[in-house]
């Protein structure tokens, strides 16, 4: 008897523990927290924030004014010295491909600081000089308060770690906003090309 | 007898009262290292020791649904899975439910069950047990050491990597005692108990 109760038992465990695991994997397709991330807002995308910033021009916008438009986000710190140097470049480099839409006004490049204790608007307007901003669409910002960084990055889902050598390591992607607001994509922080094509393929109908 | 039992599941209790202390907490949980190899094996060990001071009624109710073990144990590498994910161990960190389902999970969950399971279990389900232990922690740890990116977003890679180092090195030294331990003999292969593995 014990042992046909011991089989009942644990196929009861297997099956609640498969269940379990199937919930907590999406499917078993997202075992991280990035791609989990990258799942969910692809099939329920939220709505950002209207939260402020203030830009490295000293002016203010917001989420909620940028509305209208499509949004190519990262996250940055400008004090960064390893792969986030690229990243700046990646944006400057989205200026080419999307240089019509951008001077259409259909598109904006955004970068937002998750330093803002550190890169005020002269720090920020410098990361753009050395990474080449040709001068197109692309905002660089911080948010006003400690509180609205908090949203914001939880918004994006962007996890910055002290890397114990006063920077960072943090989770670098190119967010996807679309007009309406949405968070709709994220997408390889380094793949350019995947950025200007999904941005590309929904502005031409 | 009863009285040792007693200490036990008061030091449990004292350990894992420790452990939930938000310093202790936020110390163990600083790196990907301390928290595999320490918080949750401590964690695990508190909820093994809590249960000593369960009343033998309830062990006996337990073992009529526990044949060998095998269900605790069960329960057991589920539970193990779950908090295996690296989605499951970014969560513990960033959302309190999670961090509570961890807190209560590990002990009760893992801990618990393998104490009350592990004295039960024969030479063949022991063996399974601990070769699929091995087997996992050698996975892990080559994943771990080889990953270009961080699988953790709270975690640093030269931390993952560390912690790939020590589980394939703690894998192989199980290993080394097992295969000592059956070259030697000093292996149970017949269960002192009432269910040797002749009974099959």
């Amino acid at each position: 008897m014990a042992v046909l109760r011991t089989l009942l038992v644990s196929l009861v465990l297997l099956a609640a523990g498969l269940g379990i695991l199937t919930a907590a994997t999406d499917g078993f397709r997202a075992y991280t927290t990035e791609t989990a991330r990258r799942i969910r807002v692809r099939e329920h995308p939220p709505l950002v924030p209207p939260l402020p910033l203030q830009t490295a021009a000293g002016g203010r916008t917001s989420f909620g004014e940028l509305r209208g438009r499509w949004l190519l986000v990262d996250f940055i710190y400008t004090r960064c010295m390893s792969y986030c140097s690229v990243q700046g470049s990646e944006f400057a480099r989205l200026q080419g491909p999307l240089a019509d839409p951008l001077a259409a006004g259909q598109v904006a490049l955004l970068s937002v600081s998750f330093d803002p204790t550190h890169d005020d608007p002269a720090a920020l307007a410098d990361y753009q000089r050395q990474h080449g901003d040709h001068g197109a669409v692309w905002i660089a910002a911080r948010p006003v308060d400690q509180a609205d960084l908090t949203a914001l990055m939880h918004a994006f889902g962007v996890v910055a770690v002290p890397d114990g050598w006063g920077g960072f390591v943090h989770n670098a992607a190119i967010a996807v906003v679309d007009p309406a607001g949405r968070l709709v994509a994220i997408l390889d922080w380094n793949d350019a090309r995947a950025a200007t094509r999904y941005v590309m393929q929904r502005l031409t109908p | 007898m009863k009285h040792r039992s007693g200490h036990l599941c008061l030091m449990g209790a004292m350990l894992w009262a420790v452990l939930a202390i938000p310093a202790v907490r936020h110390v163990l949980e600083s790196t990907m290292t301390l928290q595999l190899l320490i918080q949750v094996p401590l964690l695990a060990l508190a909820g093994g020791w809590l249960v000593q001071g369960a009343p033998g009624w309830l062990d006996r109710r337990l073992h009529a649904w526990n044949h060998r073990g095998i269900s605790g144990l069960l329960l057991a590498s589920l539970t193990g899975m779950v908090w295996m994910l690296p989605l499951a161990m970014d969560a513990a960190l960033n959302d309190p439910q999670v961090r509570l389902a961890k807190f209560l999970s590990v002990p009760l969950l893992i801990g618990a069950p393998i104490a009350l399971s592990w004295p039960r279990a024969g030479f063949v389900v022991r063996g399974v047990v601990l070769m699929e232990l091995i087997a996992t922690m050698m996975r892990l740890g080559w994943l771990y050491l080889i990953s270009p990116i961080r699988l953790c977003s709270n975690y640093l890679l030269d931390d993952q990597q560390r912690l790939g180092k020590i589980l394939l090195v703690a894998a192989f030294a199980i290993l080394l005692v097992l295969v000592w331990k059956l070259m030697w003999g000093h292996v149970d292969s017949a269960h002192k108990g009432t269910e040797g593995i002749n009974s099959n």
